[in-house]
This record gives C-alpha cells, sequence and structure tokens, in this order.
C-alpha cells in the first residue's frame, strides 16, 4: 500500500509543475506591460525598472518561472491589482464558502444520487427505474446557472410566504455576525488576528456553528445553502445515480451474486454485502472526476446566489482584468484538483486491491 | 463447426452483411433514446438553417416606434400570448430592450449548434492527431504529449476556458477556443489507447511487412478501425460544449450583445428574473432540450456502436 501511495504522489508532482508553468505562460502572454497594469499609467520608466527588478521581472524567463514557483510554495501569490492585498489573504477570505457548497452540493448528490441509482438497478425497467433515468438525462442536460435562477425564482417568488420558502441570496441573514468559535473558546481575545487556518474555518459558517453549538445560525446557514447546493449538485446527482444504477445492474449478474442467493443468503444481504460493496468501485472513481464539475457550477452559481466565494471573485475579477488575482485562484484549484484527484486513486488502490498491485 | 460460439457467429453474420456501420444505423433505429435525439436535432438543424422563415422578426431589431407596435417600454413586464395576452404580435413577449424574444430564442439555435459542432470537430483533429502521434510513435514523443494532456486535464474544464479566454479576451472566437482546447485531451487519450491495440494487430503487422508507409498505416488501417469510440464521445461532447459556451456567454466571456444567443439572453435578463421571469425560462429550456437531443444520440450510439461499452 505504501509503494502505491508514494507512486500516486510522485505521479502528480510533474502534473503539479505542469500546472505551474502553464498559469506562468497564461500570466505572461497577457498583452500589455505589467508595471502600468500595476502601478498606473502615469508611472515613469524609472519606477517601473525598480519594479522590474523587486519583482525579478528583468530577469530571464525560467528564471521568473523559478522565483514565481518558489512563492507559490512558500504561499505568496502577489498582490491583487484590484483589491490591494495579498492573493493569498483574499483565498483564506473566499475559500470558505466554495469549500461550504461544493461539500453540501456534492453530499447532496451521493446521498440523493447513490441511492436512487441502487434502487433503480434493484428494480430494474420498474416505474421507478424509468423515472431516474428519463431525470437523470435532464439533468445532465441542464444549466447549472439557469438551474438556480429558475430554484431561486421557485422558492423565492411563486412559495414566497409559505413555510417552503427559502433565502435567494447571500450566506446568512442580513445583520447577522456570527462569532468565531476561536474567539467563543476564549483562544483569542476580539481584535486578535488569528491564524489563517483558523480564519479560513471559522469562515465555514457550518462548521463554526457546530463547533460554537450555535443552532440558530446552522438553520440560517443550511437554509441559505440549500438552494445553491441543489443547483451544483443536481449534474453530479445524475452522473452519480446513472454509474451506481449500471454499475449495480452488472454485479448483480456476476456469478459471486448468483452463488450468495443460491446458498440461501437473505436478500438484504446478497444485495448490501456482495453486489453493492463490487459496485461502489466505479462510483467512487465517478464521485472524484465530479470534483472537477461542482467547482465549475460553484463559479456559476455563486454569481446568482450573491454568495463571495472564490468563483463570485474570479468571475468580478476578469472584468476588472485583475491578472494575479485571477492567475493565483486558478492555480490554486487546479492544485486542489489535482489532490483531491489524488485521493480519490488512493481510495480506489485501497478498496480495490487489484489496483495496487498493477 | 460445431465448437464455434454464438458470439462468433453473430461476428462473422455481421461481416457477410458487410458493414459494421449499417448494422450499426440498424441497431440505433431499434434505440428509442437514439431515435428522440436524431429527432430533436433534426428539428433543430432545420429550425437554425431556416431560421429567417421560422422566426417572425428580426432578432436584433427593437420594437419601439415600429409602425404596428404597441409602443410597450422595455421596462414593462413583457407579454405572452401564449399566457392569455391581448396582443398576438410576439409569441414568447418583448425582451428587455424591446426586441422579439422569440425570434431571439430561434435564431440562437444557429449559434449554439455551430459553437457545439465546430469546437467539437476541431478538438477531435487536434486530439486524435495528437493521440495517433503520441501512441504510434511511442517512447519520448508519447510521454511528452501525454504528460501535457495530463496536465491541461489537471484543471477544471471550465475554469481553464476562462483562464484562456481572460487572456485572449472576450468573444465567441475565443471561447470557442477556450472550450475547444479543453476537449483535446479526451480525444488524444482515446485514440492514442485505440492506436496501441492496433499497432499489434495482425491486420496491422502484415502491412507494415509488407512495407507500408506509416501515414498509409495510419490513415488506412488504424484510423478507420479507431474512430468509432471518437464518434460517440464527440456527439456527447457536443451537448456538454454547448454547455461550456452557454456558460462562457453567461459570464459575459462569450458571444456579445446584440448576437442571440442563449447564453447571452440569460446573462442580459438575468436581473430580471423577479418581474419577468419567462425572459429567463425559454432561453434555459432551449439550451436543455439541444444538450438532451446530443445526449441521447450519444447515448443510443455508444449502445449501438460499441457493445463492450455497453452501459445498459
Amino acid at each position: 500500500m505504501l509503494t502505491f501511495v508514494l507512486k500516486r504522489l510522485a505521479y502528480s508532482i510533474p502534473v503539479l509543475l505542469g500546472i505551474l508553468v502553464v498559469t506562468f505562460t497564461l500570466a505572461r502572454a497577457i498583452p500589455g506591460d505589467p508595471c502600468l497594469a500595476v502601478l498606473g499609467e502615469r508611472a515613469t520608466e524609472d519606477i517601473c525598472e525598480a519594479f522590474f527588478r523587486r519583482n525579478g521581472l528583468n530577469e530571464p524567463l525560467p528564471a521568473q518561472l523559478l522565483i514565481y514557483i518558489r512563492n507559490f510554495l512558500g504561499g505568496d501569490l502577489g498582490d491583487s491589482l484590484r483589491f490591494h492585498r495579498p492573493v493569498m489573504e483574499l483565498l483564506v477570505d473566499r475559500l470558505p464558502t466554495t469549500v461550504e457548497l461544493g461539500f453540501f452540493a456534492l453530499l447532496f448528490a451521493i446521498s440523493v444520487g447513490v441511492p436512487l441509482g441502487v434502487l433503480s438497478a434493484y428494480r430494474h425497467k420498474s416505474a421507478l427505474d424509468v423515472g431516474t433515468m428519463i431525470g437523470a438525462n435532464i439533468g445532465v442536460s441542464m444549466p447549472v446557472f439557469w438551474l438556480g435562477l429558475m430554484l431561486a425564482y421557485l422558492f423565492a417568488v411563486l412559495l414566497k410566504d409559505t413555510p417552503l420558502a427559502l433565502p435567494p441570496s447571500g450566506r446568512l441573514t442580513p445583520g447577522a455576525n456570527p462569532t468565531p468559535f476561536y474567539i467563543a473558546a476564549g483562544w483569542l481575545a476580539e481584535g486578535d488576528e488569528p491564524l489563517g487556518v483558523l480564519r479560513f474555518l471559522s469562515r465555514i459558517n457550518t462548521l463554526n456553528a457546530l463547533l460554537t453549538l450555535n443552532g440558530e445560525l446552522m438553520i440560517d446557514a443550511l437554509r441559505h445553502l440549500i438552494l445553491p447546493a441543489v443547483a451544483v449538485g443536481t449534474i453530479p446527482l445524475a452522473i452519480i445515480a446513472r454509474m451506481s444504477r449500471s454499475s449495480v445492474l452488472e454485479s448483480l449478474s456476476q456469478d459471486y451474486v448468483r452463488t450468495a442467493r443460491a446458498k440461501g443468503l437473505r436478500e438484504r444481504a446478497v444485495v448490501g454485502k456482495h453486489a453493492l460493496k463490487n459496485a461502489m468501485l466505479p462510483v467512487i472513481t465517478v464521485i472524484g472526476l465530479n470534483f472537477g464539475l461542482v467547482i465549475s457550477g460553484a463559479v456559476l452559481t455563486e454569481t446568482i446566489f450573491s454568495l463571495t466565494g472564490v468563483g463570485r471573485t474570479l468571475v468580478d475579477s476578469i472584468t476588472s482584468r485583475d491578472y494575479t488575482l485571477v492567475q493565483g485562484f486558478t492555480v490554486v484549484i487546479a492544485a486542489g484538483f489535482v489532490l483531491i484527484n489524488m485521493v480519490v486513486d488512493m481510495m480506489y488502490g485501497f478498496l480495490d486491491p487489484r489496483i495496487r498491485f498493477n | 463447426m460445431e465448437r464455434r460460439q454464438p458470439a462468433t457467429l453473430a461476428l462473422a453474420a455481421r461481416y457477410r452483411s458487410g458493414n459494421l456501420w449499417l448494422e450499426a444505423l440498424r441497431n440505433l433505429r431499434r434505440s428509442p433514446s437514439a431515435l428522440l435525439g436524431m429527432g430533436i436535432i433534426g428539428a433543430l438543424v432545420l429550425i437554425a438553417l431556416f431560421a429567417p422563415l421560422v422566426a417572425t422578426h428580426d432578432p436584433i431589431k427593437t420594437m419601439i416606434g415600429v409602425p404596428g407596435e404597441t409602443g410597450r417600454l422595455p421596462s414593462k413586464p413583457p407579454c405572452i400570448p401564449l399566457l392569455g395576452c391581448e396582443e398576438p404580435l410576439h409569441i414568447l413577449g418583448l425582451d428587455l430592450n424591446a426586441r422579439d424574444l422569440y425570434s431571439r430564442v430561434i435564431f440562437g439555435a444557429r449559434t449554439s449548434l455551430s459553437v457545439g459542432v465546430i469546437t467539437i470537430s476541431l478538438s477531435i483533429v487536434v486530439g486524435t492527431a495528437l493521440g495517433v502521434c503520441a501512441g504510434y510513435a511511442g517512447g519520448r514523443v508519447d510521454n511528452l504529449i501525454m504528460r501535457l494532456m495530463d496536465v491541461v486535464l489537471a484543471f477544471p474544464a471550465l475554469l481553464l476556458a476562462i483562464s484562456i479566454v481572460t487572456i485572449l479576451g472576450p468573444g465567441l472566437t475565443n471561447a470557442l477556443l477556450g472550450i475547444t482546447i479543453t476537449f483535446i485531451p479526451q480525444y488524444a487519450r482515446l485514440s492514442r489507447a485505440s492506436v496501441l491495440s492496433l499497432k499489434e494487430q495482425e491486420f496491422v503487422l502484415a502491412e507494415r511487412a509488407l512495407g507500408a508507409s506509416p501515414q498509409r498505416i495510419v490513415l488506412a488501417h488504424i484510423l478507420p478501425n479507431a474512430i468509432t469510440p471518437i464518434i460517440v464521445q464527440g456527439t456527447l461532447g457536443i451537448g456538454t460544449a454547448i454547455l461550456d459556451a452557454a456558460a462562457l456567454s453567461f459570464l459575459g466571456l462569450g458571444a456579445q450583445p446584440p448576437t442571440p444567443e442563449w447564453g447571452q439572453i440569460l446573462s442580459e435578463s438575468r436581473n430580471y428574473l423577479f418581474t419577468s421571469p419567462h425572459l429567463v425560462f425559454f432561453p434555459g429550456i432551449a439550451i436543455m432540450i439541444t444538450v438532451l437531443g446530443f445526449n441521447l444520440l450519444g447515448d443510443g450510439m455508444r449502445d449501438a456502436l460499441d457493445p463492450r461499452l455497453n452501459r445498459s
């Protein structure tokens, strides 16, 4: 197992380096003088010369690439041109929103998609099966942003004043200002500058509510999360349901299932222990592949539900030409994506010994 | 003769019938989802081709001050005959710039279909060329090409497309280019895998022993046998490409106003969701039906053309 993990780790390193090279090249391909872009149109040649020297921009390109990689490894992504703050700081501010949205979207997709797929396979060609497959086909064909808009209209306008009404924007009711858990626990006093990690975690509202045992905050945060999470989770849900269905169908027709039935095991044991366990491997891969969809979905839905996550910040930065931010966010998201894929592969190897030894 | 398996017999019968493609077409005709998909795409292609006849108005013409129009201001909620409105001039009402929404959605089919087909064709051509080179040459060329593809795949597709368009500048052509790049690795991987398995087959070895040039081997023997999974993947890809293009336009990076493009129409009208939801509803439905058509056809083709990939 250890060799497998190490091998997989070693395989990720060139890809991560490749990502850095690509983002570096993309940033250098941007037309225009970076000095004028950062310091404004009226920067003199002397100031620009100093700026270039300070940022290593007069070095040859390979040296610049090395500087870029070194900075990245040190957690320095440069300063945002628009906010005049380190990109890393903005990331700590805004990534929690996206992480929380992605987590609940995936939770929704898995907790509905897997049972739906398994049931459809078990009742192959029943009304439930046909219905699920039609629904799944429609689900993968919907634009995420359109679904988000429609959900917002349905739950915030049509169902207004009913118990089903849900807020169409924001993360919390306006005015709510939850106490971070590190202050509630007395680790830090109000006004102290916490570690980035603590700040990051406290900004995940549901986690913060859980740690401070704040039920009201939890319900408020969840109510705001439902619509965007359903919008982002629908396409992955459809894909996961389809994959679970075909995977369970295949394993139900295997010899070992027939053997299990023949030796008189109860139906639940046959399906749960024998068919399902073996059918889950491809499903896990598909769940892993869906992280990309969740990220893309978050980019599109955050704008609709006025959530200040990485997606919305990224999109706004494009229109305001904040290249350092776009570059920094892109490279971090891509690196995170590679790491998640690596973890999924490792899980796959853990669950299926055949993978490890090939 | 008695020991022949039924599968082999079926295969033999297929070869006797002369054409695997005809066989596939016959299979396709038996699949209801593929038929539905073909129906949807066929209808959409006709609508796109004859858009000026199907549409009732000029899709980019404002209806303010036009004789016979009510002069309804764009700020007023538009009027839909289907929902019991008295003015029978505009089937889906007017948009916020007082343009005929129905005509805009109809003309949008042209943009979306061509974007889908062009991006996928381009990425198939480039991806297959890269994949075939990698698979046939092997060694360092293979390694270089495939690692490059790994890096492209490491980015979430939409994010990479966004980054590319950010640098090239917003616009439909650049969006198209950005999406194309994100699709290339799929086809490179697929075609490389096919080449690797075909390269060692007897008919290819025989051809090589006869002294055929690599070009001839690739073009006449490997490609025709490797093309099936690529076509299936491509059909499914068109749907995704259309969704991606709509998403880029929605973010303001793709088609620019006043081009009638579905994602762009959505982007224009999304701030008026609460007052005139139909402006958002209809273009979204149009996207969904189109993508559904390609997905259904792609699924049906996968089942018909490649029994090994059959996912029932």
